[in-house]
C-alpha cells in the first residue's frame, strides 16, 4: 500500500510533521498485554477494591437497585453500542426510535411535556438547566434550596462563573431538613428557584409550594432528582408546577461503575423546546408516508450555531440512555411502581430500627423516600469504617464528607436490594461499632 | 393485497412499532423479591399530597419477551462498526474490542460505588492514576484530570483553565481582562460554543488555500491585544498537519495567550508526535474516538483535559493522586476551576482506554497511527481521480474531497451520501468542514483492511460514474433501505419529540 501511494516508509507518512516534533523514541507505555495478561492484572486491580463486595446502604446520589439481565445484554449488541450518533435516519432508526421513547419514558416520569436525548449526567444537566433559565428569563439571579446534592452544587457554580449569573443559597430549616419557608431570596431578578426532591438528606420537598413561590415572582422552577426511583412513587415535579426538570437517570438499570457513565434527563415545557440543550429526536415522513424518526431542531446546536447554540454538548450519554429505555419498559408501569414502594418501604423499617438503638436518632422530621440521615452518639466516619471492618457492611455516607460541621451523622440509604436479613444486620453491627 | 395477510410476526425488515403500541394491560416482564419487612401504608410513610396519582399513566405494560423482540427488531435498523466501515471524518469510527467491554464489567469495578473511601477502592484508583500517567505520555503534557465526560465537555474545561490561569495572571478586575478566544474557521462547532460558555468572545482566523492556519491572519489578529488563547485542532479538521504550529504557538503565547488543541483527531499522532513538545498547553482527548472506547449511538465518551505544569493548580478537583503507595483523592487546589461533573468522570470509559493502550502496547500505538494515516492516503490516492480534492497536501488520517464535479449533473454531497449506503457503506462526514462547499470528510481508521478500502473506493467511483450517467438514481437514493429520505424540514416545523395516546393526541 505504501508504494501505491508513493511512499517508502512508514516514516515518510508523517512528512508533514516538521523532523523536530516527531518521536525519535517508543512511547513511555506497557509493551503489549494479551488477553490473559491483561485480564489477569485488572481482576487483581478489583481484587483491591473491597467496597463492591459489601453489604451497602451508601447512596447519595448513585444508588445500587435491581438490573434486569437483558439490560445489558440489549446495550451489548453491536448494533447499538458500536454505532455513531444516528446522522444517517435511513440506516439509524433503531437508535433514533430508542431515543424516542427514552424521550417519551422522562416525559411520562417527570410528568412534563418535552425531553432531550440525554446529558453527560445528573449534576451537568442540572448546570445547564440553570444557564437555560437565565436564557429564558433574561434574569440572572439563581437560588439554590440548601439540600442540593453537594456536588450538583459545585458543578452549577463551575458552569455559571463566566455566565454573569449570580448564584445564591437558601437555607434549610433545621428541624424538619427541608428548603426553609421563608425564601426572603425571591424577587424580581430571579431567573430561577432550583430544589432537589427529595433533597441531598432524603427529605422530600414541597415542590408545588415552591412552585407557587417562584411563579409568584416570575421565576422558573427548576427541579432536581439525583434519586430516579422516586418518580416511581412520588408526585411528579411536572404535576407540581416544575418548568425544567433534571434527573440522574442512574437508578434505572445503570451499574455504579465508581460514578460513570450515567446519564442525565432533562425536561421541559412545550414553550421551551427551542431553549433546550442537546439533542432532540422526532418523528418524520418519507415520500411514502412510512413513519421515522430523526434528529431535529438541530438549529439549537452548536454544529449550526456554534458560539449562538444552546449549549456546547454534542456526545451525550446514547448507550446509557438505551439502557435506562430498555430498563423502564422491562420494569414497566407496574415493577416501577412495585420497586419504588419496596425502597419507600424498606427505609421506613430500616429509619424505625435505627431510631431504636441507644444514642442514635433520626434528626429531620421531613417525609422521605428511601435516604435519611441518622445521628450516632459517636463520630460518624469512625463508626462506618469500624462496621466495614467488624460486619463487611458499609453503612452509608458520613456528612462530614461535605459538611464538617455534622461530624457525627451519616446518610443511610436502603432500596429493594437490601433484603430485610442485611437490614438487620446493619442494625446489630451499629449496636455493636456505635457503642460509646 | 399484503393487508389480507395475518403475519404471526413482524418480519425484521418491516418497521418495528412504538413500545407504547404493543402495551397491554396488565402484562409484566419483571419479579421483585416478596416484600420482606413489615408493611405500612404507603401513605404513613409519605403524606398523600406528594404521592404520584397518576397511576404512572401510559408507561408501557409489556414482557420481556416483547422488550427483547423490540429491541432486537429495532437492532437490526442500525448500521454499526462491526458490520462495515464506517468512515465518519472526524469520528474516528474504529473497532471496539470486547475485551474492553469484559474488563469494564468487571464486578470489583461495575459495582464499586463512587462515594467509596479512598481504602476501599485503591484498585480503582490505581486505574485511573495509571490512565493519567498513560495519556500524559502519550500527549507530553504532565497535568492531567479525567473528570469531564466528552469532548466538548473537556474543551470547556481546558478553555476555563486558560481564563483562570490568565485571570490569576493578570489580575481579574479592570476593563483590560482578555476576552477574545481566536479560533480558525475549520474548527468543530463546539470550540466556539465552549468558548462562548467560558465567557470568551469568538474570532475567526482565515484558513489559506493550502487549508492551514493563516499566519498573516493570526499575527494581525494578536496585534489587536486582548487575546486569551487560540483553540486549535492539529491535525486540522481538513485532514492537514499544521506544520507551522510551533510558529503558531510562539505568536499567540507573544501576544500573552495560550494555545488549547483540540484532540479530537490525536488518532493522527499518538505514538508519532505530542502536543506537549509542540508548544501547547492545553488539550482535550476523545477517549470514544482515539481510545476506542464506544459510541454507543451518540455516548457516553469521556473527555480528559491534559494540560503543562503551569496550568496544573487550574484542573477540576478531586484530583487523583499517589502517596507513597496509596492512591487518594486530593481537593486541595485553591485555584481549580471547580468541578465539572459529579463524582470522578465515566469510569467505565476510563477502564476500556487503559485496557486499550495496554493491550496495544507502546509499538502497538504507533502502528495503530500508521495503520490509520495510510489508510487515509491510500482512499485519497484512489478517490483523486473521480472526486475533486480541495487541498493538495498529504492528507493525515482523514482526507476532503467536494462533490464539485458531480453537482454539474445536479448531484450534491448529501446524494452521494446517500447512495453509499446502496452500496453497504455508512456515509463519511458530510458538511463539514464548513468552510470547504459540499465537504465529504472521510476517515477510515486503522480498522479497515486493504480489500475493503479497495471495495470502498470502487463504490465510490461507481457512484461519481452514476452521476455522470444516471444523475436521478444517485439524487433519489437510498433505494435498498427499510426507510426512504426523511422530510427533516417538516419535521423540525411541526416537532412532534414523545409519543402521545391518540385521544390526548388530537387535542395537543
Amino acid at each position: 500500500m505504501l508504494h501505491q501511494v508513493g511512499l517508502n516508509s512508514a516514516e515518510e507518512l508523517f512528512d508533514s510533521i516538521p523532523r523536530d516534533l516527531r518521536l525519535t523514541r517508543n512511547l513511555n507505555t506497557t509493551p503489549a498485554l494479551s488477553e490473559i495478561e491483561l485480564l489477569a492484572g485488572f481482576e487483581q486491580l478489583a481484587t483491591r477494591n473491597p467496597g463492591a463486595r459489601r453489604v451497602s446502604f451508601l447512596g447519595a446520589g448513585a444508588y445500587q437497585h435491581y438490573i434486569p439481565t437483558i439490560v445489558d445484554h440489549i446495550i451489548s449488541r453491536s448494533e447499538f453500542f458500536t454505532a455513531y450518533t444516528p446522522y444517517q435516519p435511513e440506516i439509524s432508526q433503531g437508535t433514533l426510535q430508542a431515543i424516542f421513547e427514552f424521550q417519551t419514558l422522562v416525559c411520562q416520569l417527570t410528568g412534563m411535556e418535552v425531553a432531550n436525548a440525554s446529558m453527560y449526567d445528573g449534576s451537568t444537566a442540572l448546570a445547564e438547566a440553570v444557564l437555560m433559565a437565565e436564557r429564558v428569563t433574561k434574569r440572572s439571579k439563581v437560588i439554590a434550596c440548601g439540600a442540593i446534592h453537594p456536588e450538583y452544587l459545585e458543578v452549577i457554580t463551575t458552569y455559571v462563573q463566566h455566565a454573569g449569573i449570580e448564584l445564591l443559597h437558601a437555607p434549610i430549616d433545621s428541624e424538619t431538613g427541608q428548603t426553609s419557608g421563608a425564601l426572603d431570596l425571591l424577587d424580581d431578578k430571579t431567573a430561577a428557584l432550583v430544589v432537589q426532591s427529595p433533597n441531598f438528606f432524603g427529605c422530600i420537598e414541597d415542590v408545588a409550594a415552591l412552585a407557587e413561590k417562584a411563579h409568584a415572582v416570575g421565576a422558573l422552577l427548576i427541579v432536581t432528582v439525583t434519586e430516579a426511583m422516586s418518580l416511581g412513587l412520588l408526585r411528579s415535579p411536572g404535576a407540581c408546577g416544575a418548568d425544567i426538570v433534571v434527573a440522574e437517570g442512574q437508578s434505572f438499570g445503570v451499574p455504579l461503575s465508581f460514578g460513570g457513565p450515567y446519564v442525565g434527563l432533562f425536561a421541559t415545557r412545550e414553550k421551551y423546546a427551542r431553549q433546550i440543550p442537546g439533542r432532540l429526536v422526532g418523528e418524520a415522513y418519507d415520500k411514502e408516508g412510512r413513519r421515522g424518526f430523526v434528529l431535529t431542531l438541530a438549529t439549537r446546536e452548536q454544529h449550526i450555531r456554534r458560539e449562538k447554540a444552546t449549549s456546547n454538548i454534542c456526545t451525550n450519554e446514547g448507550l446509557i440512555a438505551l439502557a435506562t429505555t430498555v430498563y423502564l419498559e422491562t420494569m414497566g408501569r407496574r415493577g416501577l411502581q412495585e420497586a419504588a414502594a419496596q425502597c419507600a418501604q424498606k427505609a421506613a423499617y430500616t429509619a424505625k430500627r435505627i431510631s431504636e438503638l441507644e444514642g442514635f436518632s433520626i434528626p429531620f422530621t421531613g417525609p422521605r423516600f428511601n435516604e435519611f440521615v441518622v445521628r450516632a452518639p459517636v463520630d460518624a466516619k469512625q463508626l462506618l469504617a469500624r462496621l466495614a471492618s467488624e460486619s463487611n457492611i458499609t453503612g452509608g455516607l458520613p456528612l462530614s464528607r461535605y459538611y464538617p460541621d455534622r461530624p457525627n451523622e451519616f446518610l443511610v440509604c436502603a432500596t429493594e436490594i437490601n433484603s430485610r436479613a442485611q437490614i438487620d444486620a446493619l442494625i446489630d453491627g451499629l449496636a455493636s461499632s456505635g457503642k460509646t | 393485497m399484503k393487508s389480507d395477510i395475518t403475519k404471526v410476526t413482524t418480519h425484521i425488515n418491516a418497521n418495528e412499532a412504538l413500545i407504547f403500541e404493543r402495551s397491554q394491560p396488565g402484562r409484566v416482564g419483571y419479579r421483585l423479591p416478596a416484600l420482606d419487612v413489615d408493611e405500612q401504608p404507603i401513605s404513613d410513610i409519605v403524606p398523600q399530597k406528594f404521592l404520584r396519582d397518576d397511576d404512572l399513566e401510559g408507561v408501557p405494560e409489556v414482557s420481556e419477551v416483547d422488550v427483547i423482540r423490540h429491541f432486537v427488531r429495532m437492532s437490526t435498523w442500525n448500521y454499526s462498526i462491526d458490520q462495515g466501515m464506517y468512515p465518519l471524518g472526524s469520528c474516528t469510527m474504529k473497532y471496539n474490542s470486547r475485551l474492553n467491554e469484559k474488563v469494564a464489567r468487571i464486578p470489583g469495578f461495575a459495582g464499586l460505588h463512587p462515594l467509596s473511601e479512598a481504602e476501599d477502592a485503591q484498585g480503582a484508583l490505581q486505574v485511573i492514576y495509571e490512565l493519567q500517567e498513560d495519556l500524559a505520555e502519550i500527549t507530553g503534557l504532565p497535568g492531567i484530570s479525567l473528570q469531564p465526560a466528552a469532548g466538548a465537555h473537556g474543551e470547556m474545561t481546558g478553555v476555563m483553565i486558560i481564563r483562570a490561569f490568565i485571570d490569576a495572571r493578570d489580575g481579574e478586575g479592570g476593563s483590560a481582562r482578555r476576552r477574545t478566544m481566536l479560533i480558525p474557521d475549520s474548527a468543530h462547532g463546539t470550540n466556539p460554543a465552549s468558548a462562548h460558555l467560558s465567557g470568551f468572545s469568538v474570532k475567526t482566523i482565515r484558513s489559506t488555500v493550502e487549508g492551514l492556519t493563516d499566519l498573516d491572519h493570526l499575527r494581525e489578529l494578536c496585534a489587536g491585544g486582548d487575546v486569551a488563547g487560540l483553540m486549535l485542532t492539529n491535525p486540522n479538521t481538513l485532514g492537514l498537519f499544521e506544520r507551522n504550529i510551533q510558529e503558531i504557538c510562539r505568536i499567540v503565547h507573544d501576544a500573552g495567550g495560550l494555545v488549547y488543541m483540540d484532540g479530537a483527531n490525536m488518532n493522527a499522532l499518538v505514538g508519532i508526535a505530542r502536543p506537549g513538545d509542540m508548544g501547547v498547553d492545553v488539550i482535550h482527548l476523545n477517549l470514544h474516538k482515539t481510545f476506542s472506547t464506544p459510541h454507543g449511538g451518540g455516548g457516553p465518551g469521556c473527555g480528559p483535559c491534559c494540560c503543562t505544569k503551569e496550568l496544573e493548580p487550574f484542573l477540576p478537583v478531586p484530583r487523583i493522586v499517589k502517596t507513597g503507595d496509596q492512591f487518594k483523592l486530593d481537593f486541595k487546589y485553591p485555584q481549580s476551576i471547580g468541578r465539572v461533573k459529579a463524582f470522578l468522570g465515566n469510569y467505565g470509559m476510563m477502564l476500556r482506554a487503559l485496557a486499550y493502550i495496554q493491550t496495544h502496547g507502546n509499538d502497538g500505538l504507533r502502528e495503530a497511527t500508521e495503520a490509520a494515516v495510510l489508510n487515509a492516503r491510500y482512499i485519497a490516492h484512489g478517490l483523486t481521480s473521480d472526486y475533486e480534492k480541495p487541498f493538495q497536501a498529504p492528507p493525515m488520517h482523514e482526507v476532503v474531497f467536494t462533490d464539485k464535479r458531480q453537482t454539474r449533473k445536479g448531484v450534491h454531497t448529501l446524494d452521494i451520501a446517500k447512495r453509499l449506503i446502496d452500496y453497504g457503506f455508512h456515509p463519511m462526514t458530510i458538511y463539514f468542514p464548513l468552510i470547504v462547499q459540499g465537504a465529504m470528510l472521510i476517515e477510515p481508521t486503522e480498522s479497515v483492511g486493504r480489500q475493503e478500502l479497495d471495495q470502498f473506493i470502487d463504490a465510490m467511483r461507481a457512484i461519481a460514474r452514476e452521476a455522470q450517467e444516471d444523475p436521478e438514481l444517485v439524487i433519489n437514493a437510498p433505494h435498498d433501505t427499510r426507510i426512504g429520505r426523511l422530510d427533516e424540514a417538516a419535521a423540525a416545523r411541526k416537532p412532534v419529540l414523545r409519543w402521545k395516546p391518540k385521544q390526548v393526541a388530537t387535542t395537543a
